[in-house]
C-alpha cells in the first residue's frame, strides 16, 4: 500500500507492507536510520519521533497511521553542521557512549524542553522513563538535560 | 629518546576530551550494524530450535524455497568448512545437525529480498524433532547418570585452588550458601552485520563485534577460506558488555552471501537477541570463612558451580576467574577453592562485564558481613583489617606487584557523606515510584558496603597482544596522524582514548582514525577492561617510533646543512622544536609519510597448576561501593537511594569517560541486584523481551557519587588501569547488603525479588552438600 507523509518538511511516498510500522518505513523505505529499532515493543524509546507534533514510539505506529501526517525525526534537529542545543549538551555532558539510545533520547529531551523549558529533576526522570540506556547509568543524561535547558534559555 | 619540553597538547591524556564519534551519534548519522545497506542486498533470517534438547530427524527446505523472493535456505550440510566453532573450545555447531542442545540453537538460515519474506519462508522450513529429556539443573548435571549434553561429559572445566593448609583452625567460622540468576547484557543495538561477497572469492564482513580478529579466526575455517580472504570491518556497535565476544550472525551471513553472490544483512530482533548471545552464568556458591576473634581471616573454603549452558563459550575462563577471586580482596593465609563450570541444556553462558568476579563478590561480601556480625565488628573495619595491599599473596600464590590501594578505596568510600533523609518528598521518590503505590508508611532504610576486584587483560599465560599502526603525513593545514587499530569501539570510548594518546605522544592535535578492520593486526578483545592498556600501549609505541623517524629525518636534514641541533627535539603544535626554539614546520619533513606499526604485550603470566598455583593475572583493579536503599516492608518494593563508589583507576586518561564507566557499570550491578534475570523453566526462556526482562530505567537509578583513586600502575602505559568492570562487580553486592541491612533478612539470592523482601519466599537452600567433581583433587 502507498503511504504519503511529510517527513522533516518534505512530502514522501512509500509502498509498504500493510503490517509495516512507521519505524520500518522510515528506516527501510526512506533510509532515515537515525531512529533505532531496539525492542519493537515501545519499551525502549530508541525509535522516538514526532507524529504531528506528538512524541511517539514509531515502532508502535503503523506506517499507514502516518498517512497524510507530518513526521519529524532526529535527522531534522541539526541545521547542517550546527547542532541542536540538546545534541550539543549530550556531547558536552558525556551522555553518549554506544549511542544507540541517543537519537531517541535526544528527541525525547527536545520534546520535553519544548513543553517545559526548565524541568525539575523528577520531571525529567518521569519524562525519560520510557527511554532505556544500557551504557551510561543515566547520570550524564540528567546532566545533559540540565545543560540543554540552560543553553535554550530555561533555567 | 627525545624528551618533550613543551606545553601539553590540547586534547591529550588526562583531559575529558569529547568523544570522536559523538557528533554523528547525536545526529543519528552513526551507522550501526543494523543500519548498513547495499544495492541488491538480501536479508538473512535464522531458524532456531524450539526445544532445549532434541534429535533432528529430518529437515525439509523445499517449501521455503518456493516462496517468491527467497534466494537460499541453508543447513549444516551447506557449511563449506568446519561445522563447528568456539572461542575457547571448538564445540558449537554453525548450524545444528543430528542434535540440538538448547532452545534457540540455529538449525537453518534463509536469505530473501526483505526481512518479512525471510521470516515467512523460515516458517515453511520443516524440521522434525524427536524431543529428548533435558538436563537443566547445574547440580543435577554433575550427578552420576545425568543426561550427557556432550559425549565428553558435563564438566566444562574444574578449577582447584589450594593455599596454605586445608585444615587450618579458626576461632570463629561463618558459613553461607548463595545463588545468582542469569543476567543478560541487554545490548540496545542487536546483533547485526552485513556480508559482502568479494571478487577474489573471499568475503567482507561488516559486523558489530568486540574482537574482529577472533571472529576472523572462527569464521574463516567454517567458510573453508584462508584467513586473508575473510576481511572483517567494524560496524557501529550498540553496546557489548561481553555479549559480542562470541560469534552470532557472522558465519550465517557469510554463508548466505557466498551462496547467493549478493550482500546479505542480518539483524536480530529483540527476542532473537536473547537467544543469539551468551549470558552471565547463573551461579551457586558455598562458602565457609574462618577468622580470629579480632577479625583476621584465617581460612576461606569455597565451592562454586556455574551453569555454562549447552556450549563452552568462555566458561573455562569465567570459572577460572570466579575461582581465583573467590576469597575477595583480602589476605587469606589458607584457602581451598573449587570451581566447576558445567554443561546443561540451558542457553549458553559466557562473557558479561565482571566475568565471574560478580558472582564471587556477591558471595564473599555477604560472608564478610556475616563475619562482622558474628564478631560484633563494624563491616568496614573488618574489611580494612584484611584488605590486600601491594606485596600481598593471593590464594593462587600470586604476589601483587602493582598498586593495590584497597584500604584507600574503602576509607574514601566510607567517608562520602550519606544522603539526608528527606523531610518532605514527592510520591514518585518512594519505592514503587511512578506506580504511586506507597506513601512510605513502612519504609526502612538500609546501608550496605562492598569491596571487590578483578584482573585487567587476559590471564593464565595468554598473550593477548595489541597492534596499532600510526601514519604521520602532511595534511592541508599541518601534520596529521592517522591511527589504525582494530580495537572495537563498543561505546566505552577506546577510540577517543587512542586519539588522546596519539596527541599526547606526537604533540600534534590533528589525529584521525582509520576505520577498524582486519587489515591491521589484532588489537585483542574489547573486554577484560584491557583496551586502554593494550591498544593504548600499541598506539604509544607506534607514535614513539614515528617520532623517532621524524627526528631522524630532521637530524639528517640538519647535517646536510651543517646545522647544530639540540640533543633533544620535540614537536610543538605544527613545528619541530629544539631547546625551545622552532626548527622547521613538521610538514617540511613529510614529503613521504612516516608509518610505524607496533605491537604491545603485557607482562607474561602463567597458567594455574594442579593445585591452582600460578602468577595468573597481569594486574588488578579494585573498587568499593556503599549503597543506601529504602524498602517498603509491606509491599516488598525497594529503591536504591544513593550509590557511593570509589575506584582504583591507576590514572584517568579521560576523567569524564571514567566516571561514565563507573555510573554505567553500577547500573548493571543494580540491575542484577534487584530486577534482571532471564527466567528459565525446563530449559525454556520465559521472558525474552524488554517488556518482561527489566533493565534499570532513569527512575530506578539513584545518584552515583563516584571518586577516583589515582595511583599510577607501574609498567603500564600512563599508569592507567582498565575501568569498565569493577563498579559492576561491587554494585550487586553492595545493594544486596543494603537490602539485608534494611530488612534483616538473609537475601542470599540475586536478583532480590519483592517476595524475598517481605519474607514470602524463604532464603534459598542448597539441595545438599556441594556436588563433588569426579577426578578433582
Amino acid at each position: 500500500m502507498i503511504v504519503r507523509l511529510k517527513v522533516n518538511g518534505e512530502w514522501r511516498e512509500a509502498d509498504v507492507w500493510p503490517g509495516a510500522s512507521l519505524l520500518y518505513l522510515l528506516r527501510e523505505h526512506l533510509g532515515l536510520v537515525g531512529s533505532k529499532n531496539a525492542c519493537e515493543q515501545g519499551e525502549c524509546g530508541s525509535c522516538s519521533v514526532w507524529l504531528d507534533g506528538t512524541l511517539v514510539c514509531s515502532c508502535l505506529v503503523l506506517a499507514a497511521q502516518a498517512h497524510e501526517l507530518e513526521v519529524r525525526t532526529v535527522e531534522a534537529l541539526a541545521e547542517g553542521p550546527r547542532l541542536h542545543p540538546v545534541q550539543e549538551a549530550f556531547l558536552e555532558a558525556g551522555a553518549v557512549q554506544c549511542g544507540f539510545c541517543t537519537p531517541g533520547l535526544i528527541v525525547a529531551v527536545a520534546d520535553l524542553l519544548e513543553h517545559d523549558p526548565a524541568p525539575g529533576e523528577l520531571t525529567v526522570r518521569e519524562a525519560l522513563a520510557g527511554n532505556l540506556c544500557r551504557c551510561t547509568g543515566y547520570a550524564k543524561i540528567l546532566d545533559a538535560v540540565k545543560l540543554a535547558a540552560q543553553k535554550m534559555g530555561g533555567v | 629518546m627525545s624528551i618533550r619540553i613543551r606545553e601539553r597538547t590540547k586534547g591529550g591524556v588526562g583531559e575529558s576530551v569529547r568523544r570522536v564519534d559523538g557528533t554523528p551519534k547525536v545526529k543519528g548519522q552513526f551507522l550501526y550494524g543494523s543500519d548498513l545497506w547495499a544495492e541488491d542486498m538480501l536479508w538473512g533470517y535464522t531458524v532456531r530450535s524450539p526445544h532445549p534438547h532434541a534429535r533432528i530427524r529430518a529437515v525439509d527446505v523445499t517449501q521455503a524455497l518456493t516462496v517468491s523472493g527467497v534466494h537460499a535456505a541453508l543447513l549444516a550440510s551447506d557449511v563449506p568448512g568446519s561445522k563447528t566453532y568456539g572461542l575457547e573450545v571448538n564445540d558449537q555447531p554453525v548450524l545444528a545437525w543430528e542434535r540440538v542442545r538448547y532452545q534457540g540453537e540455529p538449525v537453518a538460515v534463509v536469505a530473501a529480498t526483505d526481512l518479512e519474506t525471510a521470516r515467512r519462508a523460515a516458517e515453511r522450513i520443516k524440521v522434525i524433532y524427536e524431543v529428548l529429556p533435558a538436563v537443566t539443573d547445574m547440580e543435577q548435571a554433575l550427578r552420576r547418570g545425568a543426561i550427557r549434553v556432550h559425549d565428553h561429559g558435563n564438566v566444562v572445566k574444574h578449577v582447584h585452588i589450594e593455599h596454605g593448609s586445608p585444615k587450618a583452625k579458626a576461632e570463629v567460622w561463618v558459613e553461607g550458601y548463595y545463588e545468582t540468576g542469569m543476567q543478560d547484557q541487554a545490548i540496545l543495538g542487536p546483533e547485526s552485520g552485513m556480508a559482502v561477497p568479494a571478487e577474489d572469492g573471499g568475503i567482507d564482513l561488516y559486523v558489530a563485534t568486540q574482537w574482529l580478529h577472533v571472529d576472523q579466526e572462527q569464521v574463516a575455517p567454517c567458510l573453508g577460506l584462508p584467513k586473508e580472504k575473510v576481511r572483517l570491518h567494524l560496524a557501529g556497535v550498540g553496546g557489548a558488555f561481553g555479549s559480542r565476544e562470541d560469534v552470532s550472525m557472522h558465519i550465517h551471513a557469510c554463508m548466505l552471501a557466498l551462496h547467493t553472490r549478493r550482500p546479505v544483512k542480518m539483524v536480530y530482533s529483540r527476542e532473537e537477541s536473547f537467544f543469539g548471545h551468551v549470558h552471565r552464568h547463573p551461579a551457586r556458591l558455598w562458602m565457609r570463612h574462618g577468622a580470629t576473634r579480632d577479625g583476621r581471616l584465617v581460612a576461606v573454603h569455597a565451592r562454586l558451580v556455574i551453569d555454562g549452558g549447552a556450549y563452552a563459550s568462555s566458561s573455562p575462563a569465567v570459572i577460572t576467574n570466579a575461582s581465583t577471586f573467590a576469597a575477595g580482596p583480602y589476605e587469606v593465609p589458607n584457602a581451598v577453592i573449587d570451581g566447576t563450570a558445567v554443561y546443561t541444556n540451558n542457553p549458553p553462558c559466557g562473557a558479561m562485564r565482571g566475568f565471574g568476579a560478580v558472582q564471587a563478590c556477591f558471595a564473599y561480601e555477604a560472608q564478610m558481613d556475616r563475619l562482622a556480625a558474628k564478631l560484633s565488628l563494624d563491616p568496614v573495619e573488618l574489611r580494612l583489617r584484611n584488605a590486600l595491599a601491594t606485596g600481598s599473596v593471593l590464594p593462587t600464590g600470586q604476589v601483587i606487584r602493582g598498586t593495590a590501594p584497597v584500604r584507600e578505596v574503602i576509607r574514601r568510600c566510607a567517608a562520602i557523606p550519606l544522603p539526608p533523609e528527606p523531610v518532605e518528598r514527592d510520591p514518585i521518590t518512594y519505592p514503587g515510584g511512578a506506580g504511586n503505590v506507597s506513601r512510605g508508611e513502612r519504609l526502612r532504610r538500609g546501608v550496605g558496603f562492598a569491596v571487590g576486584y578483578k584482573n585487567i587483560a587476559y590471564s593464565t599465560g595468554f598473550d593477548d597482544s595489541a597492534e596499532a599502526r600510526v601514519k604521520l603525513f602532511a595534511g592541508g593545514t599541518g601534520p596529521v596522524a592517522e591511527v589504525h587499530s582494530a580495537a572495537a569501539e563498543v561505546g566505552q570510548g577506546v577510540h577517543t582514548v587512542l586519539v588522546q594518546i596519539a596527541r599526547e605522544e606526537l604533540g600534534i592535535e590533528q589525529v584521525i582514525l582509520h576505520p577498524s578492520d582486519t587489515l591491521v593486526g589484532s588489537a585483542g578483545s574489547s573486554s577484560a577492561s584491557r583496551q586502554t592498556m593494550m591498544s593504548g600501549g600499541a598506539v604509544q609505541l607506534a607514535c614513539r617510533a614515528v617520532r623517532d623517524q621524524l627526528f631522524e629525518r630532521v637530524r639528517r636534514w640538519a647535517r646536510t646543512r651543517g646545522l647544530a641541533l639540540a640533543p633533544q627535539l620535540a614537536i610543538a603544535g605544527t613545528d619541530v622544536v629544539g631547546d625551545g626554539r622552532t626548527i622547521a614546520p613538521v610538514t617540511d619533513f613529510l614529503d613521504e609519510p612516516i608509518v610505524a606499526t607496533r605491537v604491545y604485550h603485557h607482562r607474561k603470566t602463567e597458567s594455574l597448576d594442579a593445585r591452582g598455583q600460578g602468577d595468573a593475572h597481569v594486574l588488578f583493579a579494585f573498587a568499593a561501593q556503599r549503597a543506601v536503599v529504602e524498602v517498603d516492608e509491606e509491599l516488598g518494593l525497594a529503591r536504591v537511594v544513593q550509590v557511593a563508589c570509589v575506584q582504583d583507576v591507576g590514572r584517568a586518561l579521560n576523567p569524564q569517560s571514567v566516571h561514565g564507566q563507573i555510573e554505567g557499570g553500577t547500573a548493571q550491578g543494580l540491575g542484577l541486584a534487584v530486577m534482571e534475570e532471564i527466567l528459565i523453566k525446563d530449559g525454556r526462556v520465559l521472558n525474552p523481551s524488554f517488556t518482561d526482562y527489566l533493565i534499570p530505567t532513569i527512575l530506578d537509578m539513584p545518584p552515583v557519587v563516584s571518586e577516583l583513586v589515582e595511583e599510577p600502575e607501574p609498567g603500564v602505559p600512563f599508569g592507567a588501569k582498565g575501568v569498565g568492570e569493577p563498579s559492576t562487580i561491587v554494585g550487586t553486592a553492595a545493594i544486596a547488603a543494603a537490602l539485608r541491612n534494611a530488612t534483616g533478612r538473609e537475601l542470599n539470592r540475586v536478583p532480590v525479588r519483592p517476595d524475598d523482601l517481605v519474607g514470602l519466599e524463604p532464603p534459598r537452600k542448597s539441595a545438599g552438600p556441594p556436588p563433588p567433581v569426579k577426578g578433582a583433587a
